[in-house]
């Protein structure tokens, strides 16, 4: 493999001094993003686990605890979510054929909307805390669900607020790749940085589609 | 001119920034035999003060509460800080590359961050240490940890968290590395088996470490923010935690021992001269380990509570998980049938790990065996198990392959006589230490206690005794192997005759490991060719 | 139970010694035959061999598989407490062991057990996870809060064995001792004679009217809530279709948290007790449901 041809010479000034050349260097990032992502699926599953065993153990308190999420400000979220991962794939799209405003106005866009996911998330959070349905902090809820309803609360918290850290690595993610952009470190040879926070944006889309119905929507098919 | 190559990794550079700004493996790994050395006396120093404690059945030494926070420290020290990071990031680091032919691991600034977000887990837990320890055991069991104890839970686990990050990235840099970096010629089969054991214990802590990163998390936010997913008290169940927690510290183990296997092959071969006997079955049984690993972590709970059934299937798992071990050992036996033996220091730490291995499996069939484990369970019967398995068999191989490899690191060799000696005495100060354990806990003295019953006493007294000579054991490397960085004979680029891709470059190695990237024509440990008909250099594109 | 835990201990130990010692002696054996010195400088070129790899291979299968079956029947029997056992309640809390006999007699960190008669315990813990394990009869079992875990034994011998709490639990975890004391038929009926307090059940009785259970669970099924009348063990259907058996660790949850899982027919209408009675406390109303007659208490008798 290593004794292909001769790299070529624009493609020479990204190449790592550890690497035989671009090609390796490109599959090296794919692969590292993928094993990440597996990392990943580990990270949410330990509360997704712990999320289905207790969901069995008390669906009640569960359905009940969900009827208290706002429906509708999940369903914006998640159609905000689904437009952002256009943008991003777009951002990607623009970043094959090389044309640099279009890579950072797309990433800009995938980023504004990222916050307006958060902006939202927080009044939700707002929400929760004036309705004291914060675990350890205010909780009550009503009769006959007052104990139980906290541990599904508690997922919704951890769950969510991991899920929005993400988010935010994501948004500062993307604001570096903005700025490479715009100074014009990508070409359509070049471009595996984009492709690759591309590949974290979707992934953190992806978790929230499986969180909003979880957490949403469960109460309501009971 | 003392026989050294002209410029080689640790003289291109002096200065700490030229340390602390590295991005080169091999000096990546010295910093972390730096740091986990420091966390092996650091946790060492807990060892010696349980076992003074334990020479009397009373506990007159020390208060309860201070007892039961050396222990914890002791455990979360030796297996967050040393054993789990010991053989994968110092030897890992230092090897991989050089083993596979490639002039670095794929993320060269990926490896140094691993070794700061280390460093800054690791601070986190010295300072939960200094700010008056944690007394839960390293297990973390709630509600203990989330609830009742009133010591310092979360900064111990938000730094274990934070250096659960240091793993996960060091195993993602060495899948991508062996994945996609191996020298032209260099198949899997041909790769050495220390390479394979890496690989093996990397899935682990990718897949598994997120999940000890979440759990430990979730009792953190309990303990700080009041979330309830632990509490009895709120419908919560302390047993989850313990699945959880299990889920990951079970293939810990795993991460413990696959890469100290993974030494202890390269050992056999190259102190026999010989290829390391069925290398396709030794090859897969890290990886049969590191699968069946991650089914097996009910077997510490059979007594927690969990159905009858569960019980069953977890233990039938379990004694299947001793089968790709048991492969090993035979291999490595029938290895040194018709070798040419040498008794090197590194060869007497890999003989003493499969005897002390042997033992450490053996018991492991006592605790899988359900009806046994439910008497030894949480007893010293234990406590010698992993002791034989961790100590006997981690630290031992670790020891053997820093020995071993220890010319190619400083390009000197240590002496020979004083090491042997050394491993003559860690090897019976180990076993006095923890055989009588065995006994102990099979009389029923159970684990973590402060004071125990007076027909303990002479057994416990023996583990003590032989705890000062373990000691002694291993102070007296850390001296003559410092000394040698200056006084020790030259080393050459293979002292030991063997074969190896590391051992074809210089001593110390360049800093791009290899001037050019080496052709691979054979299989690993072809020691019936000269190295030069295994290895073709100058034939690869450019340098 | 020990002899039998002791004879698969035995045979451990002796396929641990057959394979440990072959080792040791293969070691040492090639180390000395095949040590290296002129004329041997290299080992000799062998790869593999698939026969004796299957073999050793199959052999500690085969061996392990031996090993599992023989601790799965030791387990299976150690977590089925025979019908007839004597039924002792026992609540752990830092750093202490509570016990009632079902006759009434409490105790505090000491058993008091007949010879040759099967002791049943019923575990709870008030705080953290405590274990109860008693070296000489090979038994040991978490104490959990908030569930209830059992564990049995038979002493064969009068005498005293030594109780340890063999889960960690806190500063005193080591000083969390307790003794069993084993005493012939005799001697145990005239001690359980000494400090009569009432029986459990008669505890539980008490506890039922002064808690006012009794307003609603009327025996003749005419309350707001459903007659507890041979309840015990019973299968019950509950609102929405599902079953669940009447067990301890049901009525325990129904009287903390009894909205959820409600009789079929019945209104979610009972208060919580949480924080109203003690574990104590609930063990005794449950030993009282269980005097009013149910399955188990009928296949006892």
């Amino acid at each position: 493999m290593s004794s292909a041809s001769p790299p070529m010479p624009d493609a020479l000034s990204v190449r790592a001094h550890q690497f035989e050349n671009v090609e390796q260097q490109h599959e090296a990032s794919w692969l590292g993003m993928w094993v990440f992502l597996a990392t990943e699926v580990m990270f949410f599953g330990g509360m997704f686990t712990g999320y289905a065993f207790y969901r069995s153990g008390y669906p009640g308190a569960f359905a009940a605890g969900s009827n208290r999420l706002d429906v509708l400000l999940g369903a914006i979220n998640t159609a905000v979510l689904i437009a952002s991962s256009f943008t991003m794939a777009l951002a990607v799209h623009a970043a094959q054929q090389g044309r640099r405003r279009a890579i950072v106005n797309c990433l800009l866009l995938t980023m504004l909307l990222g916050t307006v996911f958060l902006g939202i998330k927080s009044y939700e959070y707002y929400e929760k805390f004036v309705e004291h349905l914060v675990p350890g902090w205010n909780f009550s809820f009503e009769a006959p669900f007052e104990r139980t309803a906290e541990i599904f609360f508690s997922f919704y918290f951890a769950m969510t607020g991991m899920h929005a850290l993400h988010m935010i690595i994501g948004i500062v993610l993307l604001a570096v790749i903005a700025l490479k952009a715009r100074r014009g470190r990508f070409s359509a040879e070049y471009y595996t940085p984009v492709e690759l926070s591309g590949l974290y944006w979707h992934f953190v889309d992806l978790v929230w589609i499986f969180l909003f119905p979880l957490l949403y929507l469960v109460g309501r098919h009971l | 001119m003392n026989g050294l190559p002209r410029e080689h990794y640790l003289n291109v550079d002096y200065g700490i920034r030229s340390w602390l700004f590295t991005t080169d493996h091999k000096r990546i790994a010295w910093l972390y035999l730096l740091s986990v050395t420091v966390f092996f006396f650091f946790g060492g120093i807990f060892a010696t003060l349980i076992r003074i404690e334990l020479l009397t059945p009373q506990g007159d030494l020390v208060q309860a509460e201070t007892y039961n926070k050396f222990f914890t420290m002791h455990g979360v020290t030796m297996v967050f800080f040393f054993l789990i990071p010991a053989t994968p990031a110092v030897l890992g680091n230092f090897l991989v590359p050089m083993m596979i032919g490639a002039r670095d691991l794929a993320f060269p600034r990926l490896n140094l961050a691993s070794w700061y977000i280390f460093v800054i887990g690791g601070l986190f837990t010295l300072a939960a240490a200094a700010a008056g320890g944690v007394d839960t055991g390293w297990t973390f069991y709630t509600p203990y940890s989330s609830i009742y104890s009133n010591t310092h839970v979360a900064l111990t686990v938000v730094g274990i968290f934070i250096t659960g990050f240091s793993s996960i990235l060091t195993g993602l840099n060495f899948i991508v590395t062996i994945h996609k970096m191996r020298a032209p010629g260099l198949t899997w089969f041909r790769l050495p088996l220390f390479i394979w054991a890496i690989y093996a214990t990397s899935i682990i802590f990718i897949l598994g470490t997120p999940v000890i990163a979440i759990t430990l998390l979730l009792v953190g936010l309990e303990r700080l923010f009041g979330l309830g997913i632990f509490d009895p008290a709120r419908g919560g169940d302390p047993v989850l935690f313990q699945h959880l927690f299990w889920f990951y510290s079970h293939p810990a183990v795993y991460i413990m021992i696959l890469p100290a296997m993974g030494v202890e092959s390269e050992l056999i071969a190259a102190f026999a001269r010989k290829r390391v006997f069925g290398y396709e079955f030794v090859a897969f049984s890290s990886l049969a380990i590191a699968v069946i690993g991650f089914l097996v972590w009910g077997h510490h709970m059979f007594v927690a509570g969990q159905s009858v059934h569960a019980g069953l299937i977890f233990s039938l798992l379990s004694f299947l998980v001793a089968i790709p071990s048991a492969i090993k050992v035979f291999n490595w036996t029938a290895t040194l049938h018709r070798g040419a033996i040498s008794y090197d220091a590194p060869m007497l730490y890999a003989l003493g790990f499969i005897g002390l291995f042997t033992i450490g499996g053996l018991t492991g069939l006592f605790l899988a065996s359900v009806g046994v484990d439910v008497h030894v369970h949480d007893t010293y019967f234990i406590i010698a198990h992993f002791h034989y398995i961790m100590v006997g068999g981690s630290i031992m191989a670790y020891l053997g392959g820093i020995h071993f490899w220890w010319p190619k690191m400083t390009g000197r060799i240590y002496p020979e006589p004083v090491a042997r000696v050394a491993a003559l005495i860690v090897f019976l100060g180990f076993n006095l230490t923890f055989f009588p354990q065995f006994v102990l806990g099979y009389l029923g003295m159970p684990r973590r206690y402060h004071a125990y019953p007076p027909e303990f006493q002479v057994l416990n007294v023996m583990s003590s005794a032989g705890a000062s000579i373990l000691a002694v054991g291993y102070l007296l490397p850390l001296l003559y192997l410092i000394w040698s960085l200056r006084y020790g004979r030259v080393a050459g680029a293979n002292p030991w005759g063997a074969r190896g891709l590391e051992w074809q470059t210089p001593s110390p190695p360049p800093t791009h490991n290899f001037d050019t990237i080496p052709l691979v024509t054979d299989a690993a440990y072809a020691y019936d060719k000269e190295p030069e008909e295994v290895y073709e250099f100058g034939k690869s594109s450019h340098a | 139970m020990a002899p039998r835990v002791d004879a698969l201990f035995y045979f451990l130990i002796a396929v641990s010694l057959f394979f440990g010692l072959l080792i040791a002696v293969l070691i040492v054996y090639f180390a000395v035959k095949y040590r290296r010195r002129p004329g041997r400088e290299r080992g000799a070129l062998i790869e593999a061999n698939i026969p004796l790899e299957i073999f050793w291979t199959a052999v500690p299968l085969g061996l392990t598989m031996v090993m599992f079956v023989w601790g799965a029947t030791i387990f299976f029997d150690e977590s089925e407490p025979p019908v007839g056992s004597i039924d002792v309640a026992v609540v752990g809390r830092q750093w202490m062991w509570k016990i009632q006999h079902p006759e009434g007699r409490r105790e505090i960190d000491e058993l008091h057990v007949p010879v040759g008669r099967p002791v049943k315990l019923t575990m709870i813990s008030e705080d953290v996870i405590h274990d109860f394990f008693v070296p000489e009869f090979r038994i040991k079992k978490d104490v959990l809060p908030g569930r209830y875990t059992t564990a049995w034994f038979q002493a064969t011998k009068a005498g005293e064995y030594r109780v340890f709490c063999s889960q960690y639990c806190g500063a005193q975890h080591s000083g969390m001792l307790a003794r069993v004391v084993a005493m012939e038929p005799a001697d145990y009926q005239q001690w359980l004679g000494g400090g009569l307090t009432g029986t459990p059940a008669e505890g539980g009785r008490n506890l039922f009217q002064r808690l006012g259970c009794a307003t609603c669970h009327k025996s003749d099924g005419t309350g707001q809530g459903p007659s507890l009348v041979g309840l015990f063990g019973k299968t019950v259907k509950l609102e929405g279709g599902k079953t669940v058996v009447a067990d301890a660790a049901y009525i325990r949850e129904s009287i903390l948290d009894p909205r959820a899982k409600v009789v079929a027919g019945y209104k979610p209408i009972m208060p919580l007790f949480k924080g109203l009675v003690s574990e104590e406390g609930i063990l005794q109303i449950i030993a009282f449901i269980q005097s009013l007659g149910g399955e188990e208490s009928a296949a006892a008798r």
